[in-house]
Formats: C-alpha cells, sequence, structure tokens
C-alpha cells in the first residue's frame, strides 16, 4: 500500500509535510503572528505602522510561504466591499473636513477625509492579510490536533473545526443546488434583480439541506465513538520547537509593548 | 450474536410505526440480507440494530436489542460502538469533516475510542488495505468521488473492528469494480467471523454474500429465508425488487427451451472435477 511508504509501515502516520518551512510552523505560531500583526495594525494607528506591518508581517512570509498570489486575490476578496466602503464613507462625509479636493454636486471629497480613510485602508489590509496569511499557510484541522495536545478537549476542537469547515460545505451545498435548479430552467444571471431572485429558490434547500446533514452527520459521529467519555487518542500533532516558544512570547510582549505604548501615549 | 426481538420502532411525531414486530438473529460469520422497496423499513432496522435509534434519533422502541446475549437498553452509545458499527448510504455525511487526510479520516473512530498510537495504525493501515484504498491515503477527503467518499466511509467502519456490522446501501454510490471489493471485504470479514447485516437493492451482490435474506415490505418481513430461495422468489418482483443476473438467466434459459439442468449437472460436474 502507499500510504507514506516505508514510514506508514514502520511508524505508521506523521501527518502530512508542508511545503515550505513557514508552512511547517507550529500552527498556534502562526496564530500568535496573525493575531499580533491584527491587533498591532490597529494600535499602532496611522499609515506608516500598520504599512510596514503589512510588508515585513504579511507579505514576506507569504513570498517565502509562495503564497502572495492567492493571498493577495483572498485579501482583496475579503477586503473589497469593507475598503470601499470605507473609502468613500470617509473621503465624502468626513466630519469636520475643510480642505476640500473635489465637489461632487452636493458632496465634497475633503483632505481629512481622503487622510483618515487612508489610515483606515492601511489597518484593513494589515488585518486582512495577516487573517488571509494564516488562512493560507495552515489547515484548520491542524490547529485543532495542536489546541487538543494542550488540553483543550476533543469536543471543543471539533465543534470549532467543524464550523470553520461548515461554510465550504455550504457553498458546495448551494452550488449543486443552483446546478439543479439552473437545469430546472432558473434564470440566475442577468441583471441584479434577477440574481437576487434566483437566490430565493436556493436558500430553504441549501437550509433544509444543512439541517439533515448535521443529523446525519451526528448519527455518524455517534457511530465513531465521538460521544465517549475522555481524552482520545492522537494520532499525531504539528511539531513545536524551543525557538517556537520563544518567538511566541515575544511576539506577545512585542504586543503588550505597542499597548503600553499606546496607553502612555508614546504613539497616538 | 446480534438480535433483535420482536422490535417495533415509531419516530417521535409519526402516527404509524416504521417497523412492526420483527425478529432477525445473526449469528457470528453470518451474513443476512435486508431488503425491500423504499420506505420498507431497511434503514430503521439498521438504526435499532446499531443501536442509533432511539439514543441518536428520537422515537420509541418497543422489543429488544441484544448484543452478544445483552440486552443493552440504557447503556450509552460509545458503549457499543466498538460491538456493533453501522455504515450509511450517503458517504458524505458520514465523514467526520474535519480531517485534511484519508488517513486520519479512517482513524478518526479508533482514535475517538482511546486506543494505544500503534493499534489506530494499525487499524487504520488494515482497513485501508481490505479496501485497497491505501493510495488515498493522503489524499483530502473533500476532493475524492463518492464511490471513494464510500470506500473510506467503509474503511472507517472497519478500522472500528466490531464483532458485528451493519451496513445500510454500502454500495448504493460504487461501480461494479467498487461493489466487488466491498462483496470481498464483507466476505473475508464473515470468515473472520463478524455477522453482518447488509441493507442493499442490489440482488446479485445479495446472492452472492448473504447466506440469509429478508424482504421487507411496510415495515414488516414479507418473506424471509435462505438467499437463493427468496431471491428467486417471484414475490421479490412484486415487491418492485430485481432478482440477481443468475436468476434472470435462468429463467430466460427455461424459456427459450434450454435444458437447464442438463447445464446444472454440467457446471457440477466441472465443479467436482
Amino acid at each position: 500500500m502507499a500510504v507514506g511508504a516505508e514510514n506508514s509501515a514502520r511508524l505508521g502516520f506523521q501527518g502530512p509535510a508542508g511545503q515550505t518551512w513557514y508552512q511547517r510552523l507550529n500552527p498556534l505560531t502562526k496564530l500568535v503572528f496573525a493575531t499580533v500583526t491584527a491587533v498591532g495594525a490597529v494600535l499602532l494607528g496611522g499609515v506608516v505602522g500598520p504599512l510596514l506591518l503589512v510588508l515585513l508581517a504579511v507579505i514576506l512570509p507569504a513570498v517565502v510561504a509562495h503564497v502572495l498570489g492567492r493571498l493577495v486575490r483572498t485579501s482583496l476578496l475579503v477586503s473589497l466591499p469593507i475598503g470601499l466602503s470605507a473609502l468613500i464613507v470617509n473621503v465624502f462625509f468626513f466630519p469636520g473636513g475643510r480642505d476640500v479636493l473635489l465637489q461632487v454636486g452636493p458632496i465634497a471629497a475633503t483632505r481629512e477625509g481622503l487622510e483618515f480613510a487612508t489610515q483606515i485602508l492601511a489597518r484593513i489590509a494589515a488585518i486582512s492579510g495577516a487573517i488571509t496569511l494564516f488562512y493560507l499557510t495552515t489547515r484548520p484541522s491542524d490547529l485543532v490536533l495542536d489546541l487538543e495536545r494542550r488540553g483543550i478537549s476533543g469536543r471543543a476542537a471539533f465543534v470549532a473545526n467543524a464550523s470553520v469547515q461548515t461554510v465550504p460545505r455550504m457553498v458546495e451545498l448551494a452550488a449543486g443546488n443552483v446546478a439543479a435548479q439552473r437545469a430546472r430552467g432558473l434564470d440566475t444571471e442577468g441583471g441584479l434583480l434577477a440574481r437576487v431572485g434566483g437566490v430565493v429558490p436556493i436558500v430553504g434547500p441549501v437550509i433544509l439541506g444543512s439541517i439533515a446533514d448535521v443529523e446525519e452527520r451526528t448519527m455518524s459521529l455517534e457511530a465513531r465513538g465521538f460521544t465517549r467519555p475522555g481524552r482520545r487518542t492522537l494520532l499525531w500533532a504539528p511539531a513545536d520547537s524551543a525557538p517556537e516558544r520563544v518567538a511566541r512570547w515575544l511576539l506577545i510582549l512585542a504586543l503588550l509593548a505597542i499597548v503600553a505604548a499606546r496607553a502612555t501615549g508614546v504613539i497616538g | 450474536m446480534l438480535e433483535l426481538e420482536s422490535v417495533t420502532y415509531r419516530y417521535a411525531g409519526a402516527t404509524e410505526p416504521a417497523v412492526h414486530d420483527v425478529t432477525i438473529r445473526l449469528a457470528a460469520s453470518e451474513v443476512v440480507g435486508l431488503c425491500g422497496p423504499s420506505e420498507s423499513g431497511k434503514t430503521t432496522l439498521c438504526l435499532i440494530a446499531s443501536g442509533l435509534a432511539p439514543r441518536a434519533i428520537r422515537g420509541t422502541l418497543a422489543g429488544r436489542l441484544l448484543v452478544d446475549g445483552a440486552d443493552v437498553a440504557g447503556r450509552p452509545m460509545h458503549e457499543l460502538v466498538s460491538r456493533a458499527g453501522i455504515c450509511f448510504q450517503d458517504p458524505t455525511t458520514q465523514l467526520s469533516g474535519v480531517n485534511a487526510t484519508v488517513y486520519e479520516e479512517v482513524a478518526f473512530g479508533p482514535m475517538n475510542l482511546g486506543l494505544p498510537r500503534s493499534d489506530v495504525v494499525a487499524r487504520t493501515e488494515q482497513a485501508l488495505e481490505t479496501l485497497r484504498i491505501g493510495d488515498l491515503a493522503m489524499r483530502d477527503p473533500s476532493r475524492l468521488s463518492g464511490g471513494q467518499l464510500q470506500l473510506v466511509a467503509i474503511a472507517g467502519l472497519l478500522a472500528m473492528r466490531a464483532a458485528h456490522l451493519i451496513l445500510d446501501e454500502p454500495t448504493a454510490e460504487l461501480d461494479p469494480a467498487g461493489t466487488r471489493l466491498v462483496g470481498d471485504a464483507i466476505e473475508e470479514l464473515a470468515a473472520a467471523g463478524t455477522s453482518i447485516l447488509i441493507a442493499e437493492q442490489r440482488t446479485d451482490l445479495l446472492a452472492r454474500i448473504c447466506q440469509r435474506v429478508l424482504i421487507l415490505r411496510g415495515g414488516r418481513v414479507a418473506f424471509e429465508g435462505p438467499a437463493d430461495e427468496v431471491l428467486a422468489d417471484p414475490r421479490l418482483e412484486e415487491l418492485g425488487g430485481a432478482p440477481p443476473s443468475a436468476v434472470r438467466l435462468r429463467r430466460e434459459a427455461i424459456a427459450a427451451g434450454i435444458d437447464v439442468g442438463a447445464v446444472d449437472r454440467a457446471i457440477a460436474a466441472g465443479a467436482t472435477a
């Protein structure tokens, strides 16, 4: 059989290998890194701090992990709607904006609004970039295994993981329903109204299908001993190392330093 | 031995029982088939036999489920799973949905039992080997075809190493090659002492692996008996079932005036030669 060649026969499953050293980092390290980047960008404020974080804590690791293209696409997809809203609202409706850059009918774009919007956009870029980088370089199941090894109950870890995995499952279910409805003549293309009208008959089956799924999935879990009390066996857990533990604490200390600097007015 | 003694099951909110007064006994190494039209009670019987009804699905059970002679009423599900395991028809809902590889998915049940890691690995690899899906071990389960997923789900059941297996239309998503593999696995398990209850529409598979078959209608046993007799019974077709190809072929040969007795004698002579 071909279960990782000799590895399977002698040692059993050791977990899948990551593609680059960044992917192979412990999931908790990457989670701490993403959290510190996102929270740090909010606390630092301004434009330079968050943009530096984007460069050093998002783009650079993304290049190392060979995911820059996907990171940019996914990050834009996630942050574009909120970014555009923030830009329009702040540029045109910034309270106290005096220096008018552009007049469009009764509303005016102001320099103060543009500056503030730029700050917001820099933060959004850092937050969405950090989260996307974590998502692209870490399998949810690896994080769950790592947390379980650290003492989190298997059931809590499963619920967290299952919640993350539910979204793609529902998207898949919706895609199947769309295809089925289109095969029966439903128009889901064209203008906005036509698309909205097309969504209505799909919502019900997706929700009901998901509920039915949950019932069957629950029975399957029961049949596979999931409700057994006590700790379950971990087949493997992502590797961790002393340098990574030190790095995590340093990152947390750095975040605390930013909090302190912010609280004492060193940065403002 | 797995025994369903005069079981009647009514789902919560239903006016009529889905299963009426059914008795089934499965001895070690015995393979018993359940066949019948939709809503004849096959799945409900599988749920009762596995202990999931009424533990995980609301309803009222009358009668008894005995596993190895012990009445398991009131026993929690996690105590039953290492003695009676079940595999459902839809593979997508049988998978945990949280494992990144087929290997981890198959190992999920044994891991839940808290077995030593070496046992989990041995069970997982044997299950993958039995169904010849070792090459899928490192694949993402969410990227597999329906047939591959079904084999993974069955492998997950085999890895539990229960003494009694309940299979609810396990080949619904499988092609002929996959169906053969499942048939081989069932024969292998039965030879090793496992008792197996299988609900299945494919009568060719039932004819191959079952010693006995029960035909269900409206939640009751319409008729039952040795597999070769029941699957050749004309009443099977009246209930919408298709007889196995060997039975159909034999009937067509007789209709065409071929001396089937001579053919049988020739086959028997060949078999003993």
